[in-house]
């Protein structure tokens, strides 16, 4: 019921807001002066932002189409009825403040922490690898290598934090040495892409999807049960059975959670969060405001005219290779010296989706650091969405990565969005108009006449009036 | 011997057919990323006809059939989903890396999604009782007898699919190269405007370019989830679209450098996944296994080894020239 009324508030806020959008914004025209409203539409970060919601809205309704498709299908025995899809359409929007069902078997809504936390524990890595996406892409290129990245970040991390013996140095010192080590790996890892690239104009997307591979395989022989020679940070324990490495905590270090698991009591959440904003809020300020990203963007613009205005195109190349790296490696570590979180070293068959996800999180945001924030934690929101799902009705999770895949393919037409906002394609325009303008345009013409003929021909009558009455 | 050939035969194949699939996606003038995301859905396509019509109680006895069937479901499958990919980088000019990477995103969780649904596990199977292998039997040649290597390779726990792929990738490298659509399809991807100018239809060669792309990438994963995974469509294939990208550019964009690089890749995987049991000369010693070299040396080789070639070869790379650019009629 609640559900239904928040609706109904919402629809009158925007039904009301376009409405007076709408009166203001033709009493200035006919007027002539510009209103709050259209100064604020007319800058280009806005319509970016309109752009990306836009996606993010035609994703979501196509998934809930989805959703619709299959109820009455059979699955296992039951099929799926319309009260699991009415429970789905409302946990694809709102599943991170469910709280369960109450005793009439409807879902209730609320401040639900666990689900909350976990899913700014998840956007933390998240916010990191799409950082290293979308900093490549300032520079032209396409780092699909973040998943290699930060597996080497992780392997950094791991070994260095569970190495140095913390009855020596205090763990919080480990813990940025570990930090930092993760973040010298990924960036020494893909500097390889990065002089692949400037020195030898290897295509990027190649060298990153063999470095990746070859980082999963390298990893895995780190950690080998038998053969690698940090096999000694396996856990040995029970149902374990050296399947993964040490938590973190074993050596006492982790990520302090600086009064944040008092907000979401129950959840994983922890300092991390805010040290991947801090980044995140940093190379925005190195991006935009410094001629060192300057120099970046310009590389990847156009290579030859920042060589020929005297950039070191090579270097810049290589750089922003690394730093990408780094970015990424440090999700692996905010993410792995948590201190609960366990490490799977047998990887050689499989990469880490969360490097793969940096992606979509940085094109939604269209590269903007302060966007792929945003981005990651609702790519993040929709995975605590699509488990709630899972528990609560006869779908499957997958559901929220249909709409987060649906949502970057409707990003991918932000380009159009966005000139269909400035106006400079007209959507009402069918092809076939087109073909017959010749035609069309000749009664257009004729129209417009007769109108003008008859306007002189009033004015006329008009001026005769006044001057009779003269 | 046979067995390394075989095995490598298994790997390269697949990535043959999706490496000329990005050729013609690129060769149009599409970067096509989106292989990976086009080899699942073709490879659970392929499965699920081949599963639905053998559930219905039809084709038992005909598993040869039910085979071309299943190709040729995941051949079209292949080409439908990959018009997602044509209507945003050619219709609406969208930025064809990040089209690519929506369907890459697409694919794995539609056909997880649908999988669960219809199964209730998490992969999808061929019937059990299908064997699509093909034995020496088949061919007539009596059980006892000594094969020769033809015979082992060609004759002996064959897959047909294998062949037909075969084919259809020279067939189709022929008419890239020596026929007049091949030409016209290869000029868009150099220069558009040009073949506008002397009236081909651009927008009309990308979209066959991108659906034939579509088709042998749909090929291809239902090969690789027949050989390599046994029958069943996880929502995954390992990397495999991303390889034959690498294939590709590796190859050139050329099919025959790229059936070349695809053996090589192929062979060195076939090493370091099967280095125990290479016999080379025949005469019972393993040498590989006898080296004491960790295996995962022997992984990490094909990705090094390309890697390496790379770097001597990449002077002379030749991507077609107008790929990733929307077709503007108004430019020059």
């Amino acid at each position: 019921m609640t559900f239904i009324f928040l609706f109904l508030i919402l629809a009158v806020i925007i039904g009301g807001f376009s409405v007076y959008a709408i009166l203001t914004t033709k009493k200035a025209k006919a007027n002539g002066y510009e209103t709050w409203l259209m100064k604020f539409y007319a800058k280009d970060s806005v319509k970016t932002i309109i752009s990306s919601v836009t996606a993010i809205l035609l994703g979501l309704l196509v998934g809930c189409l989805f959703l619709i498709m299959f109820v009455g299908s059979e699955m296992s025995g039951r099929s799926i009825s319309g009260f699991d899809l009415i429970d789905a359409l409302q946990l694809i929007f709102f599943g991170g403040f469910n709280t369960g069902r109450n005793e009439f078997g409807s879902l209730i809504y609320g401040w639900n922490g666990v689900s909350l936390g976990n899913m700014l524990f998840r956007a933390t890595p998240l916010i990191l690898t799409g950082l290293s996406v979308g900093v490549a892409y300032k520079t032209g290129l396409f780092n699909i290598g973040a998943p290699g990245q930060y597996l080497m970040g992780t392997a950094a991390a791991l070994i260095v934090s569970l190495t140095i013996p913390s009855d020596v140095i205090p763990p919080f010192i480990i813990w940025i040495i570990a930090f930092l080590s993760a973040i010298i790996a990924g960036a020494l890892w893909a500097s390889i892409v990065g002089l692949f690239k400037a020195f030898l104009n290897v295509n990027e997307v190649i060298t990153c999807i063999m470095t990746n591979w070859i980082a999963a395989i390298l990893v895995t022989s780190l950690f080998d049960k038998t053969t690698g020679p940090f096999n000694f940070l396996l856990d040995p324990s029970g149902d374990k059975n050296y399947k993964f490495v040490y938590k973190t905590a074993h050596n006492g270090v982790e990520t302090i959670k600086l009064g944040l698991d008092k907000l979401f009591p129950g959840s994983q959440i922890n300092a991390g969060i805010i040290v991947a904003i801090l980044i995140a809020i940093l190379m925005f300020i190195i991006i935009n405001k410094t001629t060192f990203g300057y120099s970046l963007k310009s590389c990847g613009s156009n290579k030859h005219a920042a060589q020929y205005a005297g950039i070191n195109s090579k270097l810049y190349i290589t750089l922003s290779m690394a730093i990408a790296g780094g970015l990424a490696a440090a999700g692996a570590a905010l993410y792995y010296l948590s201190g609960n979180t366990e490490f799977t070293w047998s990887t050689y068959q499989s990469l880490p989706a969360i490097g793969f996800n940096g992606i979509p999180v940085a094109l939604l945001a269209s590269c903007n650091p302060i966007g792929i924030i945003f981005s990651a934690s609702f790519m993040a929101y929709l995975d605590i969405s699509g488990l709630q799902i899972r528990n609560m009705t006869m779908y499957n999770e997958y559901i929220s990565s249909i709409v987060s895949a649906l949502i970057v393919y409707f990003s991918a037409f932000a380009l159009i969005f966005k000139q269909i906002l400035s106006g400079k394609i007209k959507l009402f325009r069918k092809k076939k108009e087109d073909i017959s303008n010749a035609v069309d345009t000749r009664f257009k013409e004729e129209d417009y006449n007769v109108d003008k003929k008859e306007e002189t021909d009033s004015k006329e009558v008009e001026t005769t009036e006044e001057g009779g009455t003269e | 011997m046979a067995f390394f050939i075989q095995q490598t035969l298994v790997f390269m194949i697949p990535l043959m057919i999706v490496a000329l699939a990005g050729t013609f996606s690129e060769r149009s003038g599409v970067i096509n990323l989106a292989l990976e995301g086009i080899m699942i859905f073709g490879a659970f396509i392929g499965v699920l006809f081949i599963k639905i019509i053998s559930d219905a109680g039809l084709g038992q006895d005909h598993a040869q059939l039910l085979l071309i069937i299943g190709i040729l479901a995941a051949m079209i499958g292949g080409g439908i989903f990959s018009l997602l990919l044509a209507v945003s980088a050619i219709n609406l000019k969208a930025d064809q890396t990040i089209g690519g990477t929506a369907l890459n995103l697409l694919a794995p969780a539609l056909v997880m999604f649908l999988i669960i649904i219809i199964t209730g596990s998490n992969t999808i199977n061929t019937p059990a009782s299908l064997d699509f292998m093909l034995y020496r039997g088949d061919f007539g040649i009596a059980e006892g007898k000594e094969l020769n290597l033809f015979e082992q390779i060609f004759m002996n726990k064959v897959y047909l699919s294998n062949w037909y792929a075969l084919g259809l990738y020279v067939i189709l490298s022929v008419i890239l190269y020596f026929t007049k659509f091949g030409l016209r399809l290869r000029s868009c991807g150099e220069h558009p405007q040009a073949a506008d100018s002397v009236g081909i239809n651009v927008n009309k060669m990308r979209y066959i370019g991108v659906t034939i792309s579509g088709t042998l990438a749909g090929l291809g994963g239902f090969l690789f989830a027949l050989t390599a995974a046994g029958g069943a469509s996880t929502g995954d294939v390992a990397g495999m679209g991303f390889l034959a990208l690498a294939v590709m550019i590796f190859g050139n964009w050329n099919p025959l450098t790229i059936a070349g690089a695809a053996f090589v890749f192929g062979a060195c995987k076939c090493i370091a996944s099967g280095y125990q049991y290479i016999d080379i000369n025949g005469d019972g010693i393993y040498a590989l296994a006898n080296l004491g070299i960790s295996k995962y040396v022997y992984m990490i080789l094909p990705y090094a080894i390309t890697l390496i070639i790379l770097a001597f070869t990449s002077k002379n790379s030749h991507a077609p020239k107008a790929e990733g650019q929307p077709f503007d009629h108004g430019q020059r």
